[in-house]
């Protein structure tokens, strides 16, 4: 079995994670050009004011006779003029960027929330919901409040640092050598310190996903937190989960603000060192008074974007964390892959089903099934039993290829169902697991969810409600259904836990029923409903089964006897096959079985 | 509880809501905050050093040295010293202030986290089942993060308000026009923040509530991964996720762009206020007010205020996202109506809890009207005694059972225990006494150990003689039936169990559960169908085991009250009861109530006269098929015609096994 774990984060560096998430989210980039040249004018509109309001001092202010006062008002109405183009300039940038990075952030949300329900069960296991969850909704919010922040600061930064840059080179090509001379230890020591940094943000993501996964036990299971009395215990766990946050919160804050401070530093340790290089130089005669005056103001218009710069890459090591982890999912392979397109369309109709030689293994478990050689015809209804452990849930997961066995084949009709596409075996293969997970929501809301067609006023629909109770009535559970506090309209609650779990599971039935499929495999589906109920119900499906197929997994017999095959599995074998009276009769495991069910039902 | 604690939520206008937010904030990190905000005004004095240090050895060193003053070209290097000593406090203030605000921020934020957790963990079911599992997530992840994103800023202004003080007085010594020229950018600051605010706070709101959806829907469509799976409905999920999403989108593209409009604003005010002083400034000289290097002074001061006008709409950007945010958050923590425990011991006596249950019955709210899913349900358990509880699926088994762990209330009538009132009982005394195991068994990311005990050493070392030894756990393994299963794993007790205890059976899993009640030596232990899952053989060995023990006195150790729906293990209880409807039908032992009981005899004989019917009907086709054969032998045409080999073997079954009745 291939590696189909989630990771914790991808392993892409950090202009390949840019460059994969850009392909995945290609909005972001949309009109990108435009962009750029309106935050070239943004940042050209920075720099130009400070200059303009240096002139007017200059040339007006302290003019040679005196203040100069139509001067002024000339440059401050053209700097004025240049500042609220340069302020809607920038505006528009963010307007635009705004709309393309969360067009193609929506984009990633919807394809690793797509990518999750494609991930087969097993993989889906290796990651907590919690944390699934917060894979596409606070790590990508993570993504959007970088890209809206420092998108437009880092280009505006950049451009001002380009435009500094040249200003100072026409005053002096050195002093500008030597300003450049000083940040690159800067920066040499800055690409060290984010690696730091990166690793202390995908720290504290990593944390916040654990915490989240401790939260959500004291939500998920605050029944049993009630019913033990270790709301305390559990809430010390939480504490300690948050507490681990807090930290590594802090040691992230300390390293960013480390980074960010050595920015500052530098920043105005430049001034020093342009004073003292500057005055030689001048001494020297390079240089005049004027011009070293003129370049030290030029120099914090250079610094000032210099450190932006660094507090953007810092939250930009943030961001790609989130991201990593985004695209982690997004790249899992898909270990039971639909063949899509080049797949077969299994056509509707008598299901059969054969497994030759199946044998299967959980990633890192000892074998469970150990070639097992069925043939499950049409129009039948076969009773898989066994003892707890025996392996047969795991067929029934097979077949409704949940998994794909490590070594034989399972065919619907013949046919490999790792060569169906998945929509057309879903469609014709439903798996009704123990637990009839329910949405929050109403009973018909639920049932009416397993119809194939659901109209968009879902279960308002006329002929959908009709359609619901038409279920309930197939199934000789019309009674029950009325009886509920509202009808099927009484609320489920969340994961349906205002129902109990035999209540659960007839809904569950009635909406499989809705779904209508050719092959019903029923994984102890009816466990806990009440004898009388489950005998109506499986009398029910036994007069709307026909000519469809069911594979019941049972631990009541009484599934057993009404079937017209019994397979009974023990230790990942098949050990024996035959119809309810054959076996009886035959005196071998089963009918050591059934004599001690029958003892134990009367 | 004496008294009601303050309400967390916070009152009164948006300002004075908005200022309690910072305060209580600030309040709960005071030391932390005071270090920042200190730190902040040092870095505010440290850029107005700079300015000053610049402009001095410009003035006293690099021009006169580029003239040739010798002095003052020995003091070239003096000025670079002062100059880096100026930049390592500046670098020194901004560290402390950043390290400082970030350790308040993560404080607040763990401080909420660590609120509303408790209140997850305090308030009763069905406050939870009120509410979406997701949305209680986010509130604990993106709502703390929008309610705390306002410290992040906030030291910085607050300590920076320095710099505004110190400009506005010199502003003022200088020239009055002039100083009201540059304050100018403070009403006009004010103004465009309440504009902002008007647009941005029904923005905010709304994205944070989507925001919350967006999760909710994740988080159950999660959690319902294999439904999605086994009926294909993943493209159904995308397209529900997809709306939500979009509609999220939408609502951030919102945010944005009223906050895209507003940070330019922000930016632009104080340049603008540079050249509204240069105006006025040039004004006044030529008026001969003041002069030339007053202007420049006064442009310098507007400058250094720019810092603080900055920092506070950042903190007033943040404030309407940080309000929403912590609204969300307060409703989680305000939300009342737990069950409020009392002060009553229970005492510890030997054998099994006595139970009562006196005119109990319990109302919900449905659809605008109660359902009464309890009604006058009067019963006695003696103490040691085993019950089963009987009836149709939601026939109010689960609800009953649940009033005896006090997971809820009833509405009317009372549950006692040896006679006490179970809401006049002291927190833990009914954990203490009474498990309870449910249908649907949650199992911890731990150890096996640990979700066996559910105790971590600190709390056996605070309750030594509540502690439990490995060798107990396994005993309650050993009669909870699981104990070979753990034996198989590979680091036994220690071996951790995954997510919910992915990697168990559910009848595993079950198994645990109960080995999880019987470990704490309950005098009362209620199993809610615990055993569904739980092979029949294996089920009758537990409940022996349970029956078995004895007290040292020789009384029965523990009370029994379980659902069941195996007649075998109903039939091992000394009382059945039979539910129907909310209400109690009847009361006695299996055999009577089989003999008085017609609904109790229907559901305990469902599977033999099912079995009955069976063969009737066999028996009955078999005599038509019979019938039909002798009559023209059309059957064996028709399905020779039409179905086939199907249509003979069902024949050939059919025959089978009406011989096999026959017999």
């Amino acid at each position: 079995m291939s590696d189909s774990r989630i990771a914790t984060a991808s392993e892409l560096g950090v202009l390949a994670t840019l460059r994969r998430g850009v392909q995945i989210s290609p909005q972001i980039v949309d009109g990108l050009w435009i962009t750029l040249g309106l935050a070239v004018l943004a940042a050209a509109g920075r720099v130009v004011v400070p200059m303009a309001v240096q002139r007017t001092i200059d040339d007006g202010i302290l003019a040679t006779g005196g203040p100069d006062a139509t001067r002024v008002g000339l440059l401050v109405s053209l700097a004025a003029g240049a500042l609220v183009v340069a302020g809607l300039c920038s505006a528009l940038v963010n307007v635009r960027l705004f709309r393309s990075t969360e067009a193609g952030l929506a984009s990633l949300r919807v394809r690793a929330f797509r990518h999750v329900h494609d991930l087969s069960t097993l993989s889906q296991g290796t990651e907590r919901r919690g944390a699934l969850v917060s894979r596409v909704t606070s790590d990508v919010d993570t993504i959007s409040l970088f890209v809206q922040w420092g998108g437009i600061m880092l280009l505006v930064s950049t451009l001002q640092v380009l435009v500094a840059t040249a200003l100072m080179a026409v005053y002096s090509w050195q002093l500008t050598l030597v300003v450049w001379v000083c940040f690159v230890p800067l920066f040499l020591v800055l690409r060290k310190a984010q690696t730091y940094v990166s690793r202390a943000y995908a720290a504290v993501r990593a944390r916040t996903g654990a915490m989240l996964g401790a939260i959500s036990e004291a939500v998920v299971g605050a029944e049993t937190v009630r019913a033990y009395g270790v709301a305390a215990r559990t809430g010390r766990r939480v504490d300690a989960a948050v507490e681990e946050t807090r930290r590594a919160q802090a040691h992230a804050q300390v390293l960013v603000a480390s980074v960010f401070s050595s920015g500052t530093f530098m920043a105005n340790v430049v001034l020093a060192v342009v004073v003292v290089v500057g005055s030689y130089l001048g001494v020297g005669g390079g240089l005049t008074a004027g011009q070293l005056v003129a370049f030290l103001f030029l120099v914090q218009l250079f610094t000032g974007p210099v450190q932006m710069a660094t507090e953007i890459l810092n939250e930009l090591q943030n961001a790609i964390a989130g991201w990593r982890r985004v695209l982690a999912v997004v790249e899992t392979p898909v270990d039971v892959a639909d063949p899509g397109e080049a797949g077969v369309t299994s056509p509707r109709g008598p299901a059969a089903v054969s497994l030759r030689g199946v044998r299967f293994a959980y990633p890192d478990g000892p074998e469970v099934l150990h070639g097992v050689d069925l043939e499950l015809p049409a129009r039948s209804k076969v009773a898989v039993v066994g003892q707890t452990g025996s392996g047969k849930t795991t067929i029934a997961k097979l077949v409704a290829r949940l998994m794909d066995p490590t070594e034989g084949q399972v065919l619907l009709d013949g046919v490999d169902l790792r060569d169906i596409r998945l929509a057309s075996l879903r469609e014709r293969v439903v798996l009704v697991p123990q637990e009839g997970f329910l949405f929050d929501g109403t009973v018909a809301q639920n049932v009416a969810y397993g119809l194939r067609e659901l109209p968009p006023a879902g279960a308002e629909d006329p002929e959908v409600r009709s359609a619901v109770t038409a279920a309930f009535d197939a199934l000789g559970l019309t009674d029950w259904a009325a009886d509920l506090p509202a009808g099927l309209d009484t609320r489920v609650g969340q994961r349906g836990e205002s129902l109990s779990a035999g209540e659960r599971q007839l809904v569950a039935m009635a909406r499989a029923y809705l779904a209508a499929g050719d092959l019903l495999v029923l994984d102890e589906a009816t466990s806990a409903v009440d004898p009388a109920t489950e005998v109506r119900i499986a009398r029910a499906l036994d007069t709307l089964t026909s000519g469809r197929s069911t594979v019941t997994i049972a631990h009541r017999l009484s599934t057993a006897e009404a079937s017209d095959l019994v397979v009974v599995v023990d230790a990942g074998h098949v050990v024996e096959v035959g119809s309810h009276e054959e076996l009886v009769t035959a005196g071998g495991v089963y009918a050591r079985m059934h004599a001690s069910w029958v003892a134990q039902t009367r | 509880m004496t008294g009601a604690p303050r309400p967390a939520a916070l009152t009164g206008s948006r300002v004075r809501r908005s200022a309690a937010l910072m305060w209580r904030g600030m309040r709960s990190e005071p030391r932390l905050y005071l270090v920042a905000v200190v730190a902040s005004a040092l870095f505010g004095a440290a850029t107005v050093a700079v300015s000053r240090a610049v402009g001095w050895a410009t003035d006293a060193v690099v021009v006169p040295a580029i003239g040739g003053d010798p002095e003052a070209q020995a003091r070239i290097w003096q000025a670079g010293l002062v100059l880096g000593g100026v930049a390592l406090t500046l670098a020194l203030s901004v560290a402390a202030r950043r390290i400082f605000a970030g350790f308040g921020y993560a404080s607040i934020q763990a401080h909420h986290r660590r609120g509303v957790t408790r209140q997850y963990l305090r308030l009763p079911m069905s406050w939870h089942r009120a509410h979406p599992t997701g949305q209680l997530l986010s509130n604990a992840s993106a709502d703390v993060e929008a309610a705390t994103g306002v410290f992040n800023p906030l030291p910085f202004a607050l300590g920076v308000v320095v710099m505004i003080l110190v400009s506005t007085v010199m502003l003022v010594g200088i020239d009055l026009w002039l100083a009201a020229a540059a304050l100018l950018v403070i009403p006009a600051a004010i103004g465009a923040n309440l504009v902002f605010q008007r647009y941005m706070s029904p923005a905010a709101t709304r994205a944070q509530q989507l925001r919350a959806e967006v999760a909710d829907v994740a988080h159950e469509s999660f959690e319902a991964a294999l439904l999605v799976k086994s009926l294909g409905t993943a493209e159904r999920e995308e397209e529900r996720f997809g709306e939500r999403t979009d509609a999220l989108r939408v609502a951030n593209v919102r945010v944005g762009v009223v906050r895209a409009l507003f940070d330019p604003v922000i930016e632009l005010l104080p340049s603008l206020g540079t050249l509204l002083v240069l105006a006025v400034g040039a004004w006044r000289a030529a008026a001969g007010a003041v002069d030339a290097g007053d202007v420049v002074t006064a442009a310098y001061l507007l400058t250094i205020m720019a810092v603080p006008v900055r920092a506070f709409g950042w903190v007033l950007g943040e404030l309407p996202r940080a309000l929403v945010g912590y609204e969300r958050i307060a409703r989680v923590l305000d939300a009342r109506g737990s069950l409020e425990p009392g002060t009553a011991r229970l005492p510890r006596r030997d054998g099994g809890l006595a139970v009562r249950l006196d005119g109990v019955g319990l109302d919900v709210p449905a659809a605008g009207r109660t359902a009464r899913l309890l009604d006058d349900v009067t019963l006695d358990v003696e103490p040691g005694s085993t019950v089963a509880v009987v009836g149709t699926t939601g026939s109010g088994k689960t609800t009953l059972v649940s009033l005896l762990a006090r997971l809820s209330d009833p509405t009317r009538g009372r549950v006692l225990l040896d006679g006490v009132d179970l809401r006049t009982l002291a927190e833990g005394e009914v954990p203490a006494q009474v498990a309870l195991v449910a249908q649907q068994t949650f199992v911890f990311e731990d150890t096996v150990r640990a979700n066996v005990t559910l105790a971590d050493p600190e709390d056996d070392a605070a309750a030594p003689e509540r502690a439990v030894t490995d060798d107990q756990v396994w005993e309650a393994l050993r009669l909870a039936r699981v104990d070979g299963v753990v034996r198989a794993l590979p680091d036994g007790l220690d071996a951790p169990l995954g997510e919910r205890g992915a990697n168990l059976s559910g009848g595993q899993r079950q198994r645990l559960a109960i080995a999880r009640a019987l470990v704490r030596r309950p005098r009362l232990l209620v199993l809610d169908d615990a055993t569904s899952a739980v092979d029949p053989g294996v089920e009758q060995e537990i409940l022996a085991g349970l029956a078995a023990e004895r007290t040292a006195s020789g009384r029965r150790a523990t009370t029994v009250v379980m659902v069941a729906y195996r007649m075998s293990s109903v039939a091992l209880a000394d009382v059945v009861v039979h539910l129907d409807g909310g209400r109690v039908v009847d009361v006695g032992t299996h055999a009577e109530l089989l003999a008085r009981d017609p609904g109790y005899r229907e559901l305990a004989t469902a599977y033999e006269e099912e079995t009955a019917r069976r063969a009737r009907e066999l028996a009955d086709e078999r005599a038509a098929g019979e019938q039909a054969a002798a009559g023209d032998g059309a059957w064996d045409d028709a399905a020779d015609a039409g179905a086939g080999d199907t249509g003979e073997r069902l024949g050939e079954d059919l025959d089978d096994e009406a011989e096999e009745v026959a017999r």
